[in-house]
């Protein structure tokens, strides 16, 4: 079929903004009488403030007003608070002070002296949970969201029990298993059984998380940083302590969240409860170091994982353990993530899966980038190396044969994906990349210098289902899109409105998207994260503009005679199939929609839509032909997968390694958006090659002290770090749950990026896998050596 | 804590060195002299180090500049890392510094970054710029020197309390050249050698030069002797751009019938100051640069190491990149 918009690239009308400097971010804003605060950090790992003694700071000229715990609402344990009296990470926020400028607003918090006594403290998850270890928070040492806050302890003879440099593996807190373990590993002609470890890394969102917050008219005014837009609403209401309708968002642009701004966050309530209590607006502005603190981390995982290989290189049986380094808040649930994306990616026919999430004294953590899945092919696809060379089986048929298929199960629960092309993945992108012939230079040596050629896969989910579109025609014949998704800067909230544009055959000139603030009235929708956009909205976009269709037809045919299924529309008229001089122009079909009122106006509502939505779609009552619907359309898992090629030089005397070509292949269903696609796949994978060779958060077990909070000690890839040319490709196949064939894709080209360079160096290494990321110079150089590594197995935030 | 916001303080822009070198003397310990900013700025914005007065040296043409001279090349201590990597005469005769200019930082900072300020940058321990009391930070401990302190990046040689490296790439350089550090204060101009300007802990543990309050580093002369040897300079780090060597190797050489007839040799990242090689230079002097004696020259380089937890890695590599230097010139 031929699309009039699907697979064709568009200019998103906010790249002009962005790369004019036209663009609006939280800090550019400024309001009537704005005054600036700073936050008091913590300069200890754990501790209770016993005393905050501001009366001097409070004396000084141009000082307008303190913001401590007692004054912000209480946010339940163990999510992170707004403000701390237990301040349970170096860098936590304990209060903020306003002033009339930042440095008055700094110089008075150095005069502030608040009594901090120090509490046990640790950043080691086995730290803690060793008998009679330290807990990082007062109230227990493990949990997550699903599992209850709890303190515990695995015994002495845990630990004994798995020896030197093996990860101990007492009692988990979350567990599931199919199939029979025992039976898959008998069979296995190979086992292996690993100790892990992947560092949490930084999210280096370029945009720090400032936020500017003002009251007016009993409603408080929101200007923030972030990736999602509706789905934040309650959320931030929850922190102010408001009805979310009394939230008016603004966040039309984001510089960069990768998962960290996806929900709102406690620090960005600081600004607007200051500005209810100073009653001026407050702007609160996130530095770069700030950032580190109380921006966002990956979770860190030290795992286990036995694997067993038939013969034939196929997976047969997996038994992981994970430990998560949660930090010192709830974190995400990337251990869950890990499971699943083994459980799919490889379907071995037997697994278990256990895991225990384990608080630390580090800032709190968020989603990156697929969380789970990534770290999980960084470990896992160079073990499939090793099988493969063991087995004597080429790497890509090894994954061929372990490839899931449309319906194959994921997790626990084995439920089935609607959709699987991994192999379509792997056979485009080994033609492409010439992968027999690139084999032959594996290992090849010149000088100090190896060649490693492989291949890499990730998986992330691609999308949700149950949200609503928005969607209004008006008298001048212009399509609205409204979209509550947000802007994390994928172009996707465009890409994916042009679904509606298609449905309506509307030119994208007629085309206008409303979103990024409040005030142009947007449905409810899950937020900018999770790959999921391109899934999600398209078939929120898709039954919107389907009722706006309907009613397009209905007002012809109550105008013209005639039944609605007698009309069709060709994007500006909606004419009678067997007369098409016979119709409506799409501006006058609004204005009778106007006129018509109830349904067709907005007036009246369907019932099963979100409040938030029933605001927006009420507000614009009137205005023209409304399309609202929540999408009831069949769903399932959704899966996507991304599979990478490299060429990798690493050089054997100083550790360090270029990659010479690169090929990714995407499976994200139909391809909507050409462009925006390739910036996904490609930056993607520079963001996975931080992640296997580069990103590591450092911290000194002794003070809880951190070493990296600035770009040049955290650092993420650079140009040079990166091949001037990256290729692409996408299998393009429909997704068959998805109304027009759609599916995500941002997440899985990070893993399958680290992975490919992961094995690559362990190609170049003569087969070496070194089961920790990131890989840096100094691992090479000391395998290549042939000495010890300096860490041990186990050791974690290690530089 | 206090992060990224700087402190009010008293700006001087004087137009002249002379205007320069009376505030400096005037300002003494309260003064500090800013040229680039690249390493003064961090620590007025972690507000780590409050000086009450800066200095600002960019409005003072004199000090900005390459120049030829009967001995040699002299290079302005104000001059950019970008002129000096883009500049004819030094890619002609002084290959090893544009080579050096070019790996520091990153393209946007060596726009700015000055020639003297890379070579009087403080240490770059994670430690100390964090802002902890350690020794040199006029303390009584080192937090990098412990079972459990993250010291990938510190020293295999000269521990002395303090365990930090030279950062400066130029600094490594200059010493491999054997450069002269023009020096100027309100009573007079010294000219120092390089390898005597750079100090270790064990000589003053607050400091990474010779300079003192009141001093100026005004210039930088490369001599005539060096001019148009073989060169290498190799720096590793985890990034190609916009990190601080792991290791970096410095080396200037002349060759006669294939033989070594006279070499210099630095390394950086390994000691507080750019580590020359006097022993590796001895060594290979007299010799064709072959395979053989590229071991030889590494095994020598790293004799005495003292490797601390996390950077034994550093051994091979010094190692390595010292055979790199030699086979280079094969």
């Amino acid at each position: 079929m031929a699309y009039k918009h699907i697979g064709k690239d568009f200019t998103p009308h906010d790249v002009v903004a962005k790369v004019t400097g036209q663009a609006k971010y939280a800090e550019d804003f400024r309001a009537e009488g704005m005054v600036f605060c700073r936050l008091l950090l913590s300069p200890m790992p754990h501790g209770r403030v016993r005393n905050i003694d501001a009366s001097e700071a409070l004396k000084m000229e141009g000082v307008l007003g303190i913001l401590t715990a007692d004054d912000v609402p209480a946010i339940p344990a163990p999510n992170a608070p707004i403000l701390t009296k237990e301040p349970m990470f170096v860098g936590e926020p304990i209060l903020a002070v306003a002033a009339v400028d930042e440095t008055t607003a700094q110089d008075a918090i150095e005069k502030i002296k608040v009594d901090i006594e120090p509490l046990p403290f640790t950043i080691d998850p086995l730290q803690s949970l060793f008998p009679g270890g330290p807990n990082a928070r007062s109230d227990g040492n493990v949990g997550n969201v699903g599992i209850e806050l709890q303190t515990l302890k695995w015994t002495a003879a845990d630990f004994a029990r798995a020896g030197e440099g093996k990860l101990p593996m007492g009692k988990a807190v979350e567990e599931w298993s199919y199939g029979d373990l025992d039976a898959a590993f008998a069979k296995a002609k190979i086992v292996y059984d690993e100790t892990f470890v992947t560092a949490s890394n930084s999210h280096h969102s370029m945009e720090p998380r400032s936020c500017m917050a003002y009251w007016q008219n009993g409603k408080c005014f929101v200007h923030a940083s972030l990736q999602s837009h509706t789905y934040t609403i309650p959320q931030i209401a929850q922190y102010l302590g408001i009805d979310p309708q009394d939230v008016v968002l603004i966040a039309e642009y984001c510089g960069g969240g990768f998962g960290s701004k996806g929900s709102a966050y406690p620090s960005m309530a600081i600004p607007a409860l200051m500005s209810k209590k100073l009653g001026r607006p407050v702007m609160m502005r996130i530095s770069r170091a700030e950032e580190y603190f109380i921006g966002s981390a990956r979770n860190g995982f030290q795992g286990r994982i036995r694997i067993g290989f038939g013969a034939d290189g196929k997976v047969l049986g997996v038994d992981l353990f994970i430990v998560q380094d949660n930090a010192a808040n709830n974190g995400f649930w990337d251990f869950r993530g890990a499971g699943e994306a083994v459980s799919l990616v490889y379907t071995p026919t037997a697994m278990r899966f256990r895991a225990v999430p384990v608080y630390t004294n580090l800032p709190s953590r968020t989603a990156q980038r697929g969380p789970g899945q990534n770290q999980m092919a960084c470990i896992v696809e160079p073990l499939l190396d090793r099988a493969a060379r063991e087995l004597g089986i080429d790497r890509v048929e090894i994954r061929l044969r372990n490839a899931p298929v449309t319906g194959s199960p994921v997790g626990g629960e084995r439920r089935p994906v609607t959709s699987a092309y991994v192999r379509e993945a792997l056979e485009k992108g080994a033609a492409r990349f010439n992968w027999r012939e690139k084999l032959r230079e594996n290992g090849k040596r010149d000088g100090s210098k190896v060649i490693g050629v492989a291949v890499g896969q990730a998986y992330h989910p691609a999308g949700f289902f149950g949200f609503d579109g928005l969607v209004r025609i008006t008298p001048d014949g212009k399509l609205h899109i409204h979209t509550g998704v947000g802007n994390l800067g994928t172009f996707s909230h465009s890409a994916t409105a042009r679904i509606a544009a298609e449905v309506l055959k509307v030119d994208w000139e007629n085309c206008i998207v409303e979103r990024g603030d409040s005030r142009r009235h947007l449905p409810w929708n899950i937020g900018q994260f999770g790959s999921n956009t391109s899934y999600t909205m398209s078939r929120t976009n898709y039954v919107a503009a389907m009722d706006a269709l309907t009613k397009l037809k209905e007002i012809a045919a109550r105008e013209l005679g005639g039944s609605p299924d007698d009309y069709d529309v060709d994007g500006s008229r909606v004419f009678q199939k067997s007369n098409p001089s016979r119709g409506l122009g799409y501006g006058e079909a609004a204005q009778r929609a106007i006129d018509l009122g109830g349904r067709y106006s907005g007036h009246e509502l369907p019932q099963d839509i979100h409040p938030i939505t029933r605001a927006s779609a009420s507000a614009l009552a009137g205005t023209g032909l409304i399309g609202v619907a929540k999408d009831t359309l069949p769903g399932g898992a959704t899966a996507a997968f991304a599979v990478a090629f490299a060429k990798v030089e690493v050089d054997l005397e100083t550790g360090q390694h270029r990659i010479l070509e690169f090929l990714t292949v995407g499976d994200c269903g139909r391809v909507i958006h050409p462009m925006g696609l390739a910036t996904q796949l490609k930056g993607g994978s520079v963001q996975g090659f931080g992640l296997a060779c580069l990103e590591h958060i450092v911290y000194d077990p002794q003070n809880g002290l951190p070493a990296n909070v600035g770009l040049y000690q955290a650092k993420p890839p650079t140009y040079l770090d990166v091949p001037a040319e990256m290729q692409w490709d996408a299998v393009d196949k429909p997704d068959p749950t998805s109304p027009l064939g759609t599916k995500g894709i941002g997440e899985p080209p990070m893993g399958a990026a680290a992975a490919a360079l992961l094995c690559a160096i362990s190609q170049a290494l003569g087969g070496h896998v070194f089961n920790r990321t990131p890989v840096l110079p100094d691992m090479i150089i000391n395998v290549a050596a042939g000495r010890s590594q300096s860490h041990k197995p186990l050791q974690v935030h290690t530089q | 804590m206090s992060r990224d916001m700087m402190p009010h303080f008293e700006l001087y822009q004087p137009d002249s060195l002379e205007n320069a070198l009376d505030l400096a003397k005037r300002l003494g310990r309260d003064g500090w002299i800013i040229a680039g900013g690249y390493d003064s700025l961090d620590w007025f914005k972690d507000r780590v180090k409050r000086p009450k007065a800066l200095i600002d040296l960019g409005g003072i043409e004199s000090l900005k500049g390459i120049r030829e001279t009967p001995e040699g090349l002299e290079i302005g201590a104000l001059t950019t890392l970008t002129e000096i990597e883009r500049s004819p005469i030094v890619r002609e005769k002084y290959g090893l510094l544009a080579d050096a200019a070019r790996r520091v930082a990153s393209p946007q900072i060596r726009n700015a970054a000055t020639l003297g300020g890379n070579l009087c940058q403080d240490a770059r321990c994670w430690y100390y710029r964090y802002g902890v009391n350690c020794y040199r930070a006029g303390g009584n401990t080192c937090y990098a020197d412990t079972p459990q302190g993250q010291n990938r990046e510190h020293c295999l040689f000269g521990a002395s309390r303090c365990v930090a490296v030279s950062p400066s790439d130029m600094g490594t350089a200059a010493v491999a050249l054997d450069a002269r550090m023009v020096v100027r204060n309100s009573s007079g101009e010294r000219v120092i050698p390089a390898e005597e300007f750079f100090i270790g802990p064990a000589v003053d543990i607050t400091r990474m030069t010779v300079l003192e309050p009141g001093d100026i580093l005004t210039a930088v002369r490369f001599p005539a002797e060096w001019a148009g040897a073989k060169f290498y300079f190799e720096k590793v780090s985890d990034r190609e751009a916009w990190d601080f060597a792991l290791v970096s190797i410095a080396s200037a050489m002349i060759l006669e019938n294939g033989v070594i007839r006279n070499v210099r040799m630095a390394c950086g990242a390994v000691e507080c100051v750019p580590r020359r090689l006097k022993v590796v230079e001895q060594t290979v002097t007299g010799s064709e640069p072959n395979e053989e004696l590229a071991q030889l020259a590494g095994k020598t380089a790293v004799q005495g190491a003292t490797p601390l937890n996390f950077n034994h890695f550093k051994i091979p590599l010094m190692e390595n990149l010292v055979r790199r230097a030699i086979r280079a010139a094969a």
